[in-house]
């Protein structure tokens, strides 16, 4: 049992045993779920086919389907694929790095963080490999040997780097993830009384022993993924920031930009979390895991990495007049005064002006203010990228070439899509799986437990 | 011989603990314990030792960046040096920093998954295997402590006299 200040908050509320820890967060999965349940996925299936078919139907054309033209050869795919894995940067920084600092508050919160984490990069990685048009030769992004002679793939291209960077990073989370499912897979499997669902959790369970000896290994593996994820998160968002950082674009060509990304990519992620948790919670009767000041903490995680943001967009500024390249300072200009002003402003509005409110105590405990401002931090942070893309992009060195970009019904119905799909899976996650890491918070119960802390005895051992 | 293993239960780590201590010190041997989680300071007390499972993803890890370095070496360097805008190509050390971010995920890669197979092996825990605990409810919230009549030299009365000062919840002994 670790030791605790008697007057920290307590993370589980109510007077809870482990059984009724088992129960709060198996009984969702065995009973049978509800009306809304079904409504939401449905809804969320619809506007995902809606997007396959969008997807299918530019795979059939080709990427001119998309609202692009000679001058901006990248638009809403690239923003939706920076934007997504930004919002995938959250769960593994809970599990990882959190992990790491011993944060006990991240247990409520890293299963559910994590599954969103994998369900974002899954809608990331399929940007690159639709923009590619011809996804049957995906592979090509792979150093196999081929019919073309030697012909290699650029280990010198931060293109590259992206691709192994993503599949690492997805493999790993999948991996980190699911190690911490099996224990509580298996507590479903030994509960489970109907044949087919104790088949099917015993599957998924690999028949776990709950043994000394596996504990100890699973804290070691446990720990070593944290320690490798740790660096791996902040390392994918660098290099998709490279994807730009290494370019000769205006506005792109910054040193400024892995640091930034990955606060940025750490602000929205939070966000995301807290939009989805505070749904669920409620849904799933978890208040009592997932209450006050769980959201507190991850509001002041948002206020913290918001402020870096909003740091690095004004330093980008100053730099851009500073360093005395009209080239630079015009993209900056043009950012902020150009045809494409109302996005600037939405992104300062959103991840500048929106994360300070959290200063105020009141605020921050407040959830249904907490839910408002992540939606407007999930938008900020889509206009963000958009802002750095477009404005880039759509007037450079030769003023001949300016253009415009207007998405295509395909540009939208692709992005809308994405949304559907991360909302059902996330949907079939929280149906089937348990949202809460069972066996990790069986073992704060005792140090951070409300009935506990309140017991004398509590008191006498700390 | 045949042998008997005694499973005890407990509703309680802290009991259980301070149980497997009381039965150590009189000499018993404690063969293994099954928690719903890791009861932290347990390992030292029945003589789990500490897994080695990090010095592998280590290794593991370096035969990743041996392997990244390797590749990358024969496909920039040896088999079809690019010229990117003249830069110096002919040697390894001139390019490696384009090299880094890849070779740090190719290391990350190996020692995680690497890591990640070998728990899976050696915990025997694989797709479609049963499940390995002596009692469904020791994923919920009971404890159980194995204990071995082979392992131990006294008689088993004197065994059972033992664990029943423990303040055990349920016991249950079977043959093998």
């Amino acid at each position: 049992m670790q030791k605790e200040a008697a007057i920290r908050e307590p993370l589980i509320l109510g007077h809870k045993t482990y059984h009724d820890v088992t129960e709060d967060v198996c009984r969702p999965i065995e009973d049978k779920a509800p009306k809304m349940w079904y409504i939401l996925f449905g809804i969320a299936l619809i506007i995902g086919l809606y997007g396959v078919g969008c997807i299918l139907y530019l795979l059939g054309t080709g990427v001119g389907v998309w609202g692009l033209n000679k001058t901006i050869g990248w638009a809403w795919d690239i923003t939706n694929f920076v934007w997504w894995i930004g919002i995938g940067h959250a769960g593994t920084l809970i599990s990882a790095v959190l992990l790491l600092f011993r944060q006990k508050w991240r247990m409520a919160i890293n299963r559910s963080a994590e599954a969103m984490t994998i369900f974002a990069v899954f809608m990331a990685g399929l940007f690159p490999l639709i923009h590619m048009g011809r996804i049957w030769v995906g592979y090509w992004v792979l150093p196999i040997p081929n019919q073309f002679g030697s012909l290699w793939v650029n280990f010198n291209s931060p293109l590259l780097w992206d691709v192994f960077a993503i599949s690492t990073y997805l493999s790993v989370s999948v991996v980190f993830w699911y190690i911490g499912l099996m224990p509580d897979f298996a507590t479903i499997r030994d509960r489970a009384k109907k044949p087919i669902s104790k088949k099917m959790y015993s599957i998924l369970s690999f028949g776990w022993s709950g043994r000394a000896k596996h504990w100890n290994r699973f804290e070691m593996v446990s720990l070593v993924l944290a320690g490798l994820a740790t660096p791996l998160v902040f390392s994918v968002h660098s290099i998709v920031s490279f994807d730009f950082a290494t370019s000769v674009i205006p506005g792109w060509h910054t040193t400024i930009f892995p640091p930034y990304f990955v606060a940025g990519a750490v602000f929205s992620g939070f966000a995301m979390v807290q939009t989805l948790l505070l749904i669920m919670r409620k849904a799933m009767s978890l208040e009592a895991y997932i209450h006050t000041k769980h959201i507190e903490y991850m509001n002041i995680v948002i206020m913290v990495t918001g402020s870096i943001v909003g740091t690095a967009y004004i330093t980008e500024l100053f730099i851009s007049w500073y360093c005395g390249v009209e080239y630079e300072a015009y993209a900056f200009m043009n950012r902020a005064t150009g045809p494409y002003w109302w996005a600037y402003f939405a992104m300062m509005t959103c991840n500048v002006v929106s994360p300070q409110l959290m200063w105020i105590r009141r605020l921050r405990r407040s959830l249904l203010f907490t839910f408002f401002i992540s939606i407007v931090v999930n938008i900020g942070m889509w206009f963000e990228r958009y802002v750095i893309i477009m404005t880039s992009l759509h007037r450079d060195y030769l003023p001949s070439s300016w253009s415009m970009h207007y998405p295509s019904p395909i540009d939208i119905g692709v992005y809308i899509g994405t949304i559907g799909l991360f909302f059902a899976f996330f949907l079939l996650f929280a149906r089937f799986f348990p949202v809460l890491a069972l066996n990790e918070i069986k073992s704060i119960l005792k140090g951070s437990g409300q009935s506990y802390k309140e017991s004398p005895d509590y008191h006498k051992n700390h | 011989m045949a042998d008997k293993v005694i499973y005890v239960m407990y509703d309680d780590d802290g009991v259980l603990k301070d149980g497997a201590k009381k039965l150590v010190s009189k000499g018993v041997k404690v063969a293994d314990t099954f928690s719903p989680f890791p009861i932290h300071g347990i390992d030292p007390i029945i003589g789990v030792k500490n897994t080695r499972l990090g010095i592998m993803a280590f290794i593991y890890g370096l035969g990743g960046l041996t392997l990244a370095t390797i590749g990358m070496r024969y496909f920039m360097i040896v088999d079809w040096p690019m010229n990117i805008g003249g830069k110096p190509n002919f040697s390894y050390l001139d390019n490696i920093l384009a090299f880094v971010p890849i070779s740090f995920e190719f290391t990350v890669l190996c020692a995680a998954h690497g890591m990640a197979i070998t728990y899976l092996l050696r915990n025997k825990t694989l797709p479609g295997m049963p499940a390995q605990n002596p009692d469904p409810r020791t994923t919920d919230d009971k404890f159980v402590m194995e204990i071995r009549t082979s392992d131990n030299s006294m008689e088993e009365k004197e065994l059972e006299k033992l664990i029943k000062e423990t303040g055990y919840i349920e016991i249950d002994k079977k043959n093998i």
